[in-house]
């Protein structure tokens, strides 16, 4: 969900040798080498995924937990900072969501699982964007009441399963797994190794996201890439499928300064968290309720072939109204598309845009999102 | 007819005084699937480091740049409808651009084909 760059001392997941071996490109993303795409490339690995099943390594991502004496506790204290409804979650249950400033900006946005196990009861397991685990964490550290601990997992890796036949490949290691709603999750056991497993993900497909011990990471990589329906899948191809998927990247079509309404994330936020309040930014976030946020993220499709990319000025009867915020081209629908922010006044499906390419003016239209139907098990 | 080749990747086949340009198949595997190509104007007037078109992959947009002084005669109009040609065929069929050049000269300073191999060694 976001892609901060830097060279110096970069770290890598415990399937680095994996990436190496299958001919990866290693790029620096949010300070971790990792595999922008294999040797098939991004348009490959990108339908291989929408036809088949791709395999993702998103250990780079931080996952945590939260640890309070009780659901309730642990809920409330965490709905301090998120607009999510964090409180109704069923045991098993995952949440999307986003931490906000005191000005309703996004400061990361993030999954909540509460745990099915009785067991853990008290625990919420959070999975962050990498680039901003460092900022998240000091951020709930410096927020968080006394009894309520955030405990960082340093020791496990995460692997993306997604597209339609990752449900045949997980039934013949982890029956539990294919038992699983879109947005639930469970600990489970694949071919005995002892895995936290969620039916989610980040490309508009069904699929899993399994968090598994970093020493058992390579078994269960090696599993997975045996079976004939599954290809691993960089970086490249995880962008594309989630902006076709008319997902955000933070860092480009979230961040600080824009509210979770002008993003059009309103169904992430319950309907008690809007009636009540209680979480930083409502007030902001109240008023673009009522009264309509000033701006929206919409889709875009340009008319013409050329690609609009991200800071692409967009303007309606030469008057600037928006700017590109992730824009290239979606192997899926054959041609490029692009998401970004525009007046309201402008963001009906349909609005005629200009976008200004190299200098040149390229039509395009506001476009619903998803561009390609998600295909989520409900 | 002869090949040269530059720093940015490029190749140039001269026959006679008409130079076709490309992008070198290692350029075409560092960029990755090319979804798009704008190419410039027949009749442009162009002098060495000139922006000559504009290649762009999944992931980003890169510049081509006129090796030599030319004006463009001809470019490769079959790259609007399959930009994959520059993937699969860069050194032949995904040629950008023909320049009539205007200083066969300027062809001394770039490099042949070991020169090349052996700068790609140098910089991969």
């Amino acid at each position: 969900m976001t892609d901060d760059t830097t060279d110096t001392d970069l770290l890598n997941t415990p399937l680095h040798g994996r990436h190496v071996s299958l001919g990866g490109r290693m790029v620096p993303f949010a300070g971790y080498a990792m595999p922008v795409q294999y040797a098939r490339g991004i348009i490959a690995e990108h339908k291989w995924t929408r036809e088949n099943a791709g395999l993702f390594d998103v250990s780079h991502m931080g996952q945590c937990w939260l640890v309070g004496p009780d659901h309730a506790t642990t809920a409330a204290a965490i709905e301090t900072l998120v607009p999510g409804d964090v409180a109704g979650l069923q045991p098993g249950a995952i949440r999307y969501t986003q931490f906000l400033t005191g000005e309703g900006g996004i400061i990361d946005d993030l999954m909540i699982t509460r745990p099915s196990d009785p067991a853990l009861d008290g625990r919420l397991f959070l999975v962050v964007n990498a680039a901003r685990k460092d900022v998240d964490y000091a951020h709930m550290r410096a927020r968080l009441p006394g009894g309520i601990a955030l405990e960082p997992i340093e020791d496990r890796a995460l692997l993306a399963l997604q597209g339609p036949k990752a449900e045949n490949v997980m039934a013949r290691h982890c029956g539990a797994a294919v038992d699983l709603a879109f947005m639930t999750a469970a600990d489970a056991d694949f071919d005995g190794i002892a895995c936290h497993i969620s039916r989610s993900g980040y490309t508009g497909e069904d699929g899993f996201e399994i968090s598994v011990p970093a020493d058992k990471a390579g078994m269960l990589w090696d599993t997975l890439m045996a079976a004939s329906e599954v290809e691993s899948i960089g970086l490249g191809a995880r962008d594309t499928l989630r902006l076709e998927a008319g997902l955000c990247l933070y860092g480009h079509d979230i961040d600080e300064t824009t509210s979770p309404i002008e993003a059009a994330l309103t169904w992430s936020i319950g309907k008690r968290r809007r009636d009540e309040g209680g979480f930083p930014g409502y007030e902001r976030i109240r008023r673009e309720l009522t009264d309509g946020p000033s701006r929206r993220r919409v889709g875009i499709r340009p008319d013409g072939r050329a690609p609009a990319r991200e800071g692409t000025e967009i303007t309606v009867s030469d008057i600037p109204v928006g700017r590109v915020t992730s824009g290239g081209f979606g192997p899926t629908v054959g041609g490029p598309v692009a998401m970004g922010y525009v007046e309201t006044a402008h963001s009906a499906v349909g609005t005629e845009l200009i976008l200004t390419v190299r200098g040149r003016a390229e039509a395009a239209r506001v476009s619903k999102l998803p561009f390609v139907p998600n295909q989520y098990k409900r | 007819m002869s090949t040269y080749f530059t720093k940015d990747h490029e190749w140039i086949r001269v026959d006679g005084d008409v130079g076709t340009i490309g992008i070198t198949e290692y350029a075409q595997e560092q960029l990755g699937d090319v979804v798009f190509v704008e190419l410039p104007d027949v009749g442009k007037a162009m002098s060495p480091g000139d922006e000559a078109g504009v290649v762009e992959s999944v992931k980003a947009a890169s510049e081509i740049y006129a090796p030599v002084s030319g004006e463009v005669v001809e470019v490769n109009a079959a790259l609007a409808d399959e930009p994959a040609k520059v993937n699969v065929a860069a050194e032949s069929d995904g040629w950008f651009i023909k320049l009539k050049i205007a200083d066969k000269s300027q062809l001394d300073e770039l490099m042949d084909a070991e020169a090349y191999k052996a700068y790609v060694a140098s910089v991969s």
